[in-house]
């Protein structure tokens, strides 16, 4: 299942790659970022579409507006900073001028999650998915590797109407299979266990697939499901889960209020009751260190979610 | 109680900036990520506000009479910490846990883990509101301590910098300090090709600040016009400081790239070889 042949990678660094590529087929499309575009890597574009470019400074609510503004010039705008400026210092401007006016707007975030590492709290988004997800007319994506984040950047330029991408700072494997091609609100299953089944979005998804590997070995079948649309949730991927499963494991590098873990034990709860268990970040800031060393830290491993799966699939 | 501090021989606060900036350089290198550019180019500055003119006590980190200081850029939490371990708030020894797990030096200011920082920054352009806010409630205490604040001027293009400009003149907030870090740079190039802000005194004025326009690295300037801000009466004081990126580092000094690349092991040598020549 797991490529492990090609290199990890960043899914930032694909998106740049990806937007490059849109930006030499399209020319409505136009990118805006507030003074980080060497960490998002809206650079690439920068560089061969500069009249296309617009580096708003260090100013993201100022950004978002704009962006609404070109989307409702007829351009397909990308906005880019990282997840928590994005998200949270421009959440009423999103809010307002993007979702409920439904402007074609993008907002692609890097530096999601506690793998941003050493520059600590301030920097970490934690609540990127939950504040985005309850906002109405909006799309959440988080895509689970590099493939995929190309796959995804180009479904959400042909889609109309708000989109939120959450990528990641850090390298990451390859998970998906080579010829995988992103549907918004379409997961991907691989394999639904009779035990249990891992839900998972992002860089969850590896540790999804390989906690299902070490369980394989032990017995325990644990399916995974990578939720990468976490709005609009794949309903029927969870119901069929629901009804093969003993139990759900939701795992987001993100708090465990929310986020996936949230949207899942929502729907869970309501149309198929079964037991949810959410592994992500438990109500709480992160903080400085290696992103290894936090990923431990939150209980963000295959290990944990083994540990999780053992203790309450009843086995 | 806080008067330990308060140097006034301008020999002695350029022997500090030296130490300072020393100590910056060796927590950056140790850390192997941080932010090298903004914590140089502040350091006199900085130096000169904690050691010439505050009022504190690190025994008592909240004395009521405390004079305030928020680093409302706080990706230089380095020149912070340093400059904190060295007022005797914490010991100099935990410098080098800078940014590694468990320690209370988190990659940007946290308030809640270590003593001297009075709020939490990170995220640019907030600062300002929070010293307005102390200034404010000062006031209302009749309480005559000061509030400094200092910025980027990239960070100055955050639009909350503006609306807070607009409340310390409107409150006549004359117990504010605020200085912008006039470097010239922010991430992706000059500040003024990324999104200028020129006229910036003007601005200022226009706000309705006492501005002042100095050379930021020059200590007597420095202190001249701190000493201007504090017998400005009626409004809000703004210094702004011209200065250099990475200033002390001649193979840094204004280059772009090293606002958030750290020395290796060679290039601190070399640095501080620099600057104890310098
Ligand atoms: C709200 C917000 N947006 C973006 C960033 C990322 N960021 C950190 S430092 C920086 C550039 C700051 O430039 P400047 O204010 O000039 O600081 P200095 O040159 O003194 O380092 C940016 C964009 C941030 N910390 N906060
Ligand atoms: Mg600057």
């Amino acid at each position: 299942m797991v490529d492990t042949v090609k290199k990890p990678k960043a899914t930032r660094d694909a998106y740049g790659e990806a937007l490059l590529e849109l930006g030499r087929k399209r020319k409505d499309i136009v990118v805006l970022d507030a003074d980080l575009s060497g960490s998002t890597k809206t650079n690439k574009f920068a560089k061969e579409f500069p009249e296309r470019f617009f580096n708003m400074g260090i100013a993201e609510q100022d950004m978002i507006g704009t962006a609404a503004g070109l989307a409702l010039s007829g351009k397909v705008p990308f906005a880019s900073t990282f997840a928590v400026f994005e998200t949270g210092r421009a959440w009423d401007q999103i809010r307002l001028t993007v979702c409920y006016s439904r402007t074609n707007v993008k907002l692609v975030a890097s530096h999601g999650g506690i793998t941003v590492g050493e520059d600590g709290a301030s920097h970490q988004a934690l609540e990127d998915i939950a504040i985005m997800r309850a906002l109405p007319n909006m799309s959440v994506i988080v895509p689970s590797d590099a493939n995929e984040t190309v796959s995804v950047i180009n479904a959400v330029a042909d889609h109309k109407g708000p989109v939120y991408v959450r990528l990641g700072r850090a390298k990451v494997p390859h998970v998906m299979p080579e010829n995988h091609s992103f549907i918004l609100g379409k997961a991907h299953i691989f394999h639904i266990g009779k035990d249990a089944t891992i839900v998972a979005c992002g860089i969850m998804v590896d540790a999804a697939l390989r906690a299902a590997n070490i369980l394989k070995k032990d017995g325990i079948d644990a399916g995974v499901i990578n939720m990468s649309t976490v709005k609009p949730l794949d309903e029927k991927a969870l119901l069929d889960a629901a009804k093969t499963s003993k139990l759900i494991v939701t795992a987001e590098e993100h708090s465990v209020i929310g986020g996936l873990g949230g949207a899942v034990a929502e729907f869970i709860s309501e149309n198929r009751p079964i037991p949810v268990k959410r592994i992500g970040v438990l109500d709480s800031f992160g903080c400085s260190g290696t992103p290894e060393q936090l990923l431990r830290h939150h209980g963000l491993t295959a290990e944990h979610i083994v540990e999780t799966i053992k203790k309450f699939a009843g086995l | 109680m806080s008067q330990a501090w308060m140097i006034t021989d301008i020999e002695k606060l350029k022997e500090t900036a030296k130490e300072i900036r020393i100590e910056i350089l060796k927590m950056l290198t140790s850390a192997g990520s941080g932010h090298t550019g903004g914590s140089l180019s502040a350091v006199d500055i900085a130096v000169a506000i904690y050691f010439s003119k505050m009022r504190f006590n690190p025994d008592d980190p909240f004395w009521p009479d405390r004079d305030r200081f928020i680093l409302s850029k706080g990706h230089a939490a380095p020149l912070l910490y340093a400059i904190l371990a060295k007022a005797g708030y914490f010991s100099s020894d935990i410098l080098c846990d800078l940014r590694k797990m468990e320690s209370p030096l988190q990659g940007h200011p946290c308030c809640k883990s270590i003593p001297g920082v009075e709020v939490s920054t990170g995220s640019l352009g907030q600062g300002l509101s929070v010293a307005n806010g102390m200034a404010l409630g000062l006031k209302l205490d009749n309480n005559p301590a000061r509030v400094y604040c200092i910025m980027g001027d990239g960070e100055i293009q955050e639009g909350q910098v503006w609306e807070a400009a607009m409340t310390a003149s409107h409150y006549g907030l004359d117990n504010i300090c605020a200085v912008i870090d006039r470097n010239g740079l922010q991430i992706d190039g000059p500040v003024e090709k990324v999104m200028g802000i020129e006229p910036l005194t003007d601005k200022w004025a226009a706000f309705r600040w006492h501005t002042q326009r100095i050379d930021g690295h020059d200590m007597e300037s420095i202190l001249g016009a701190l000493a201007e801000a504090d017998k400005t009466r009626g409004k809000p004081s703004v210094i702004i400081a011209d200065t250099v990126k990475s200033k002390g580092v001649s193979f840094f000094e204004g280059k772009v790239e090293y606002h958030g690349v750290t020395p290796s092991n060679e290039e601190l040598e070399k640095a501080i070889k620099e600057i104890n020549n310098g």
